[in-house]
């Protein structure tokens, strides 16, 4: 068993965590985006708060449920592990700062990470917290919560920075994650960058519009 | 042509360094190095202490020149190490602001020499064919693929010189790794040890304190020989089945 703790101990090892976690928040993210899709239905929340009950019910999901919290507690506690391990190891920065081997996004992907994570917390917070731990609302009052929250204007803007870093993060983890995964090839490389570029706008894109909408029009 | 340049001096491991600024008259037909030999010159004439810097072959092939020129390994220009970067390619006037490499596992020797001899370890680790594999075959004797020999022979360029290290904001030396992972691993003399080896050298290389990957391309960028990151994606495969699928 010795061999499987120096895999996941190195470098190769722990870049893989952080790929595979990703890879999973991300097919996560869709499916948290097909749920929220349905707040932009004029049905009072009819459609939602099924999809809610179907998901809190639903037995595969409450242990999948487990399962996310494991992966994004994985993914978070490991990038900052490997952040400290390379910031140690790169030994100074220059007196002339280049850009011009380097794109933003790669650079600066831990930090759009914590920007997440301090999004997540207070997303958390507001509605999972209620919902799940304390019992404070029941499925059919998470509707009621949301729309009251969304037109709070400091939740608002806290919520669509979140998703601006989101966006961010993703925009260099999508293709990367595959990179780590050592699936680098002439033929897939250019798809899976286009189809990064393309989830990295969509996905951010649909969670920032959502909230606007209640705010102006709910 | 007349240049300031500012310097990185450091008497050695331990000391703090400093910048010093110095002015030097080139010519634009002077390579980088023959230029820092006029201000050694000049350094020497007026019995300073002349700037510590690595050179070798001085014709861009064996690895050892290395410093980090307006904050970019080798200097701006694309696939050049700094042997091969010529005078002309700076303005009369310009101030070049020059550092030695820096990352946690190349300590500074003197002024612009860092100790590389961790790259030396990893391949100390696996980095070789641990038989005789006899003369030179004759042509078409082992069978192997034009694009699987290009593929070889493109990370066989490596010439160690640790620019992907030192353009690494993470002090990585996978690039480094990988090049010389896939060389060896892509033919069929070296594809034999490939399990063992890439296992011998990630943990070397972890070891060494270097630091991981997170895809971002600056060693690419700046690599003298223009080793690619898809290096580093064939290390990580054979780093998965070694680990995952091998007897080791």
């Amino acid at each position: 068993m010795k061999w499987i703790i120096t895999f996941f101990k190195s470098s190769l090892g722990r870049k893989l965590i952080m790929a595979l976690t990703g890879l999973f928040l991300i097919v996560f993210l869709m499916i948290h985006l097909t749920g929220n899709s349905l707040l932009l239905l004029n049905d009072e929340g009819e459609a939602f708060t099924g999809f809610v009950e179907f998901m809190e019910e639903n037995p595969l999901i409450k242990i999948t449920a487990y399962l996310l919290y494991l992966g994004f507690i994985i993914h978070i506690l490991q990038g900052i592990v490997i952040y400290f391990t390379n910031r140690n190891a790169k030994g100074g920065t220059y007196a002339v700062k280049t850009t011009a081997n380097a794109s933003f996004f790669s650079k600066y992907m831990f930090w759009f990470g914590v920007m997440i994570f301090i999004f997540l917390t207070l997303h958390l917070i507001n509605f999972w917290l209620g919902l799940k731990v304390t019992g404070e609302f029941g499925n059919e009052e998470l509707y009621g919560k949301v729309v009251t929250a969304f037109h709070n204007p400091v939740y608002l803007v806290v919520y669509e920075l979140g998703m601006i870093a989101l966006f961010m993060h993703l925009r260099h983890g999508f293709h990367s994650a595959f990179q780590t995964l050592g699936w680098n090839h002439k033929k897939w490389t250019p798809l899976i960058k286009c189809l990064g570029n393309l989830y990295s706008i969509i996905v951010p894109l649909g969670f920032f519009i959502i909230p606007l909408y209640i705010y102006f029009f709910k | 042509m007349k240049l300031n340049l500012k310097i990185w001096r450091q008497k050695n491991k331990h000391s703090k360094g400093k910048f010093e600024i110095y002015q030097v008259d080139a010519n634009e037909h002077m390579s980088f190095l023959e230029m820092l030999d006029v201000l050694n010159e000049q350094l020497v004439a007026e019995k300073k202490e002349p700037v510590a810097f690595e050179h070798d072959c001085r014709e861009g092939i064996c690895g050892t020149c290395g410093m980090v020129i307006n904050g970019r390994p080798h200097g701006l220009l694309q696939g050049t190490t700094t042997c091969q970067l010529h005078m002309r390619f700076f303005k009369d006037g310009d101030t070049i602001v020059i550092e030695p490499y820096k990352a946690k596992a190349f300590p500074v020797v003197k002024d612009l020499v860092v100790d590389r001899s961790s790259l030396d370890k990893i391949i100390q680790a696996g980095g070789f064919v641990s038989i005789n594999t006899g003369q030179a075959q004759d042509a078409n004797n082992i069978p192997i693929e034009k694009e699987i020999s290009s593929k070889a022979f493109d990370a066989a360029a490596c010439i160690g010189c640790g620019a992907c290290v030192a353009a690494c904001p993470n002090g990585a030396a996978m690039l480094f790794t990988s090049a010389k992972i896939s060389h060896l691993g892509l033919l069929p003399q070296g594809a034999v040890e490939t399990d063992r080896r890439v296992m011998r050298m990630v943990i070397q290389m972890d070891k060494e304190g270097f630091g991981s990957c997170s895809n971002i391309g600056a060693c690419e960028v700046e690599c003298p020989k223009e080793i690619k990151l898809t290096n580093i994606a064939r290390m990580n495969r054979y780093y998965y089945k070694s680990a995952f699928a091998s007897d080791n």
